[in-house]
């Protein structure tokens, strides 16, 4: 411990604008992400032909629609476990709740996103009712969760995946909404990139310029510190919760909208994609620090990578290898990042 | 002894009177009284397990006495919550959980009660008042920060103490409960944090000291209360006492002695 009179003070707190970029959370991904994409622009045809560039982003959107509120979650010290599954789930509630009441897909939608925050806000309820740590809880979610995606689709339709709801009334409507394609200069975007977009500009807003962000960076950083002052904990830890559930709602709609009918068996695995781009995107794992337009770059690191190598024609099987080394690289990086931080001089 | 020191006839800001507490079967406190005035300091001595922590809880809201009268300016109250003794002007920074390290120091000063500005959904944290507030707050205090936006955990532990006393005086707190706030600094820290201490009880609030270090608690205190496993050992206003008979009293008084002589008789 250094004592430290309050006229040394300048001396220490001089930061010059190179040091403060350096503190951002997003740092280490954007350095990546131009890498990656360096590397592919390289080695792969096409790579980086508006077309394939189209391809990437879509990939990137499905992940990032989900990577946003769980990087937030991260964010307030939590994790889910559920997150892969109950984008499977809301998308079986809708597509079985309009094929069994025949009735327009607007009702299943809406009925499945009742069901799907309600499932958000049972993790965020138990979590802070029993104290548990998110892990177990979430965990437990997850396992219940697949066991009932895909009990409950093969006991109403007899196979493992939905019945087609296309013929269905409101279907073309919802599928403009979730599923649509846009061609602009001649080049085709799927929608979930624009759903993708406004989630990270919405949740960016949230945590730096309101309230509830300030508590989402309190709970994750010191929880007991942030009751002490006032701050709703449990609340924010709900809200959180829930807000994974409503990106999983819409992550759910285009998984239905874009296939008309749903495997029952898909997104297990999934949750842990979420957790790797919120992690690269600089997310520390153990909470208090990150930012939605970090896991907006991990998510386009995981598009590139994954995509990168379908153009340079390799074997996908080495997508796991470089994603792993991403994962090891990222989490050094904000190792050295937190102990910057926390340094007391 | 047990009985408040003096009384000036005035209305104390905080007020325990005959307060007990027990966990199960285990007797945390028991009888205890105390009060504190605006604009002085009353300091609350003891070893480890004489019951400082419950005391604290108990005013701070976070625990309810079993017995005896808790009054806030006079009106028996039995806080809910930290929320509620915050709102009724009772302040309370803790040794280790006065901050969040990581976190900007403007963020950390207006944690939970931060300013905003706009309507509707476009309601927005006032993020330029509150650096400029931070900095004033900080300046007045003498703590000169270039930079509000670096984490506050980069600040020492005497800094860190310093600001949440700050913010607990920024946010209007009548009484300051301040939980060993020198426990884990050095010499010069220390000093630094008790000036700070001084310059709330001469701003007008009542200050509760908590603290095992008599020579800290007699440079700034106006009220000493003794506590020792649960009971109050002794309660002195400063005309009542020097230093050297509250550190003997501290250090166990008359057990003490008994100590002394003990020893000097296995060394003969």
């Amino acid at each position: 411990m250094t004592a430290t009179a309050p006229s040394a003070d300048e001396r220490l707190t001089r930061t010059s604008p190179l040091r403060r970029l350096l503190g951002r959370p997003e740092l280490g991904s954007v350095v990546g992400a131009l890498a990656v994409f360096l590397f592919f622009a390289l080695v792969a045809d096409g790579f980086v032909r508006a077309a394939g560039l189209s391809t990437v982003l879509y990939a990137a959107s499905t992940i990032g629609i989900m990577a946003v509120p769980v990087a937030l979650l991260m964010i307030g010290g939590e994790f889910d476990l559920s997150a892969g599954v109950m984008v499977t789930s809301s998308a079986l509630i809708s597509s079985m709740v309009s094929y069994q009441l025949t009735a327009n897909v607007w009702v299943g939608v809406g009925v499945s996103l009742l069901a799907t925050l309600a499932l958000g806000f049972f993790n965020g309820y138990v979590l802070t009712r029993t104290g548990l740590p998110s892990f177990i809880i979430t965990l437990g979610t997850f396992l219940m969760l697949t066991g009932l995606n895909l009990g409950f689709t093969k006991l109403i339709s007899g196979t493992v995946s939905t019945k087609t709801i296309a013929d269905m009334e409101g279907f073309s409507s919802a599928k403009a909404l979730f599923a649509s394609v846009l061609t602009v200069g001649g080049v085709d975007f799927k929608v979930t990139i624009l759903w993708w977009l406004g989630l990270v500009a919405l949740a960016s807003w949230i945590l730096l310029r309101t309230r509830a962000g300030n508590w989402i960076f309190a709970v994750g950083g010191g929880k007991e510190a942030a009751r002490a002052v006032g701050v709703p904990v449990d609340a924010t830890r709900i809200g959180l919760y829930t807000g994974v559930a409503l990106a999983a709602w819409i992550a759910g709609q285009h998984l239905l909208f874009s296939f008309d009918a749903v495997q029952s068996g898909e997104g297990v695995g999934k949750e842990l994609t979420y957790i790797i781009a919120a992690v690269i995107g600089g997310c520390l794992i153990t909470g208090g620090y990150g930012s939605a337009i970090g896991s907006a770059v991990g998510a386009l690191i995981f598009g590139m990578t994954d995509k990168g190598i379908v153009f340079a024609e390799w074997n996908p099987d080495w997508f796991k290898f470089f994603l792993g080394a991403m994962l090891l690289l990222a989490t050094l990086l904000n190792a050295w990042v937190r102990k910057r931080a926390e340094a007391t001089t | 002894m047990t009985q408040p020191a003096r009384n000036t006839g005035r209305t104390p800001l905080v007020e325990l009177d005959d307060v007990s507490k027990h966990y199960g079967g285990v007797r945390a406190l028991e009888g205890v009284s105390l009060e504190v005035h605006a604009g002085e300091i009353t300091c609350v001595l003891g070893d480890n397990g004489a019951g400082k922590s419950t005391l604290i809880k108990i005013i701070a809201g976070l625990h309810r006495h079993d017995t005896g009268t808790f009054r806030i300016e006079g009106e028996d109250i039995r806080p809910a919550s930290p929320r509620e003794a915050l709102d009724r002007g009772v302040a309370t920074v803790y040794q280790d959980l006065a901050v969040v390290p990581l976190m900007p120091v403007w963020r950390n000063f207006f944690l939970g009660s931060e300013p905003r500005k706009g309507s509707g959904p476009f309601k927005r944290l006032d993020v330029g008042l509150m650096r400029r507030t931070t900095r004033a707050e900080l300046l007045r205090m003498g703590i000169d920060l270039r930079d509000v936006d670096q984490p506050i955990g980069t600040l020492s532990g005497g800094e860190r103490q310093c600001v949440a006393i700050a913010r607990a005086v920024h946010f209007g707190a009548k009484v300051l409960v301040l939980d060993e706030p020198t426990a884990a600094l050095g010499v010069k820290q220390s000093g630094v944090v008790l000036k700070y201490v001084a310059a709330a009880r001469d701003a007008g609030l009542g200050v509760v000291l908590i603290t095992h270090n008599p020579h800290h608690a007699y440079l700034v205190g106006n009220r000493f209360v003794l506590l020792k496993r649960g009971r109050t050992i002794g309660s002195h206003t400063r005309e009542e006492i020097t230093l050297d008979e509250l550190t003997r009293q501290m250090a166990g008084g008359s057990e003490l002695d008994d100590l002394r002589h003990e020893l000097e008789g296995e060394g003969l």
